[in-house]
């Protein structure tokens, strides 16, 4: 069984967010490219999956759509574990075009389980990985906060309002992967970083997909207004202003 | 030319969140100048659906089909999309909540239309077709421009005021033939949280941090929770910690909520857990660190010890509502 999980670079989430070129473009001066949070679990769980040998789980790939610049972050994954790598050579200009692009290598090169984050931390879209699934007219699980597999069943765990259901699905589907499918991120061993820069990355260049969206321009919010501070030994204060100014209570 | 909402129920019923879906699309539907059409799967009171009709639904699809009794995406998103074609839709509005997030992706690339993702406000524009949205976890937002046909729009929970819209409704019983060889997912077991308000449903959220020293200390809280008829949640150490569930996690990568009132006790304010909170139309902090961060976005701020200050605050409280 083979696992891709698709990755996304997203500016470091400490990151003070700036703009050029009239709001239009984002300011990648002092950027510090990172594997988005979400995609770095899916990673973290897809390679426990490997490592159990029960699970019939061969390799784990993880694939990204973006220019050269990105390879640091292919190279990330690849010292996290990862067995090889996908890039195709493109900017992502929005979610339409990244799945399609993501959709047309997985027609290519066989997998089972298709993992993705269920947002990337910049434009929030929670949409590539529905988009894939639909794209190769696969099923697909969302909102999954643990998977299994064992001898090649697959066994998820999906969030539901207020509660979780078991679900089976049969391969190859995509599962878009949230909170609580791994502990923790797994970090990279340093012999995981001497092994990373001989591992595959196989390129793609890009298919003719046109987008659906486009931003136009970005804007920064409001600055917020000055914290009112309320007496420590008085807090029904608070309270009253709650109820009489806000009216939230 | 008419704009298509999509709503879900629990149980048979619909929630508050339902009815500020069917408020905005019904907004969106008159800046188009056209009809609002509601599609509910699933077996409804027919007192239950016309509810749809108080918040602008002109027309009420109602499916039934017992090849529809979970939420399977590829099935949804045929149903919907087959509705969508034979109605001939222009925009279809949908929540952002979980349902909404595996359906909104799938239906897009079948009828190849754009979607503007977790909006909070009504579209910039129709012509071109401009909406608002947030990007960069809330530290910036964006106009982005829909090109397709066919757009959809997936609204964020609790952003949008209820609008109650006299309207003539009519409900119609749609069939539709559903191949059980296609339902490819299969829900072995459910488990669900009763008696409890959800956490992304809840106007009134108490959150605990780290400053909470332990999960012992989880009491006042939770009576705090309880007196305000509000959900819990917490900071992702105190998740990871494991002193909480997961499910309570609000921040980045946990649950992103936009509650009236949200009250932070012991947390910092890192600005991943800003982003899961920034939607929350009121910020209240208790902190002892009166350089926390978690102060820059509160509107009131208690700089003291939580362990003194909740208990004050939970009399205040019992007074008020004596």
């Amino acid at each position: 069984m083979k696992i891709l999980v698709c990755i996304s670079s997203i500016p470091d989430t400490t990151t003070k967010i700036k703009f050029v070129e009239d709001n239009t473009k984002l300011d990648t001066t002092d950027i510090q490219w990172v594997i988005n949070p979400w995609d770095e679990l899916s990673l973290t769980r897809a390679l426990e999956l490997k490592d159990d040998v029960s699970s019939g789980v061969k390799s784990v790939t993880v694939a990204h759509v973006g220019l050269a610049a990105s390879e640091l972050t292919i190279r990330k994954a690849l010292a996290i574990g990862a067995d090889d790598a996908i890039r195709v050579n493109t900017e992502s200009y929005d979610a339409y075009y990244v799945a399609g692009q993501l959709a047309e290598v997985i027609r290519k090169e066989h997998f089972d389980i298709i993992m993705c984050g269920i947002e990337s931390s910049d434009f929030n879209g929670s949409l590539a990985g529905g988009m894939i699934s639909e794209f190769l007219e696969i099923p697909s699980v969302s909102a999954v906060s643990g998977i299994i597999v064992e001898n090649g069943q697959v066994m998820i765990t999906r969030e539901i309002d207020g509660g979780k259901e078991v679900i089976t699905v049969p391969v190859p589907f995509v599962a878009i992967v949230q909170k609580g499918i791994a502990k923790e991120p797994r970090i990279a061993s340093m012999r995981g970083i001497m092994m990373a820069k001989t591992k595959p990355v196989r390129l793609y260049e890009p298919a003719a997909i046109e987008p659906l969206t486009q931003i136009v321009v970005f804007e920064k919010p409001a600055s917020h207004s000055a914290c009112k501070f309320i007496d420590p030994e008085n807090p029904k204060q608070l309270i009253e202003l709650l109820q009489n100014e806000v009216k939230v209570i | 030319m008419s704009v298509l909402v999509y709503t879900e129920n629990w149980d048979g019923k619909f929630k508050k969140l339902t009815y500020e879906l069917v408020s905005y699309a019904f907004g969106v539907a008159e800046m188009l100048k056209t009809e609002l059409i509601a599609l509910s799967i699933g077996n409804m009171d027919r007192n239950e659906l016309m509810k749809l009709g108080d918040y602008g639904a002109g027309k009420i699809i109602n499916i039934t089909n017992d090849q529809l009794l979970s939420l399977d995406n590829q099935v949804y998103t045929s149903t919907i999309a087959e509705v969508a074609m034979k109605e001939g839709v222009e925009v279809i509005v949908i929540s952002n909540n979980n349902a909404g997030k595996a359906l909104a992706p799938r239906l897009s690339v079948r009828l190849k239309a754009g979607v503007g993702s977790g909006v909070s406000k009504l579209p910039l524009c129709i012509n071109p077709f401009t909406v608002y949205k947030k990007t960069y976890s809330g530290n910036a937002y964006a106009h982005v421009v829909i090109k397709s046909n066919i757009k959809i729009l997936t609204l964020a929970q609790n952003s949008f005021v209820l609008n109650e819209t006299a309207n003539n409704s009519s409900i119609e019983n749609m069939n539709v033939t559903i191949d059980s060889s296609s339902v490819k997912t299969e829900v072995k077991d459910v488990q669900k949280q009763t008696g409890k308000i959800l956490l992304t449903d809840a106007e009134i959220v108490v959150s605990g941090g780290r400053g909470m020293k332990s999960p012992d200390n989880w009491g006042p809280i939770e009576e705090l929770a309880e007196l305000l008829g509000a959900a819990t949640a917490c900071s992702r150490p105190v998740a990871d910690e494991g002193w909480r569930p997961i499910g309570e996690h609000t921040g980045q990568t946990g649950k992103i909520i936009a509650p009236n009132l949200y009250i932070a006790v012991g947390i910092s304010g890192a600005i991943q857990h800003l982003a899961g909170i920034s939607g929350s139309k009121c910020i209240v902090a208790i902190n002892t660190d009166k350089d926390a961060p978690i102060f820059e976005a509160a509107e009131y701020g208690i700089i003291g010890d939580a362990f003194k200050v909740l208990p004050k605050l939970i009399e205040a409280v019992k007074e008020i509502k004596s």
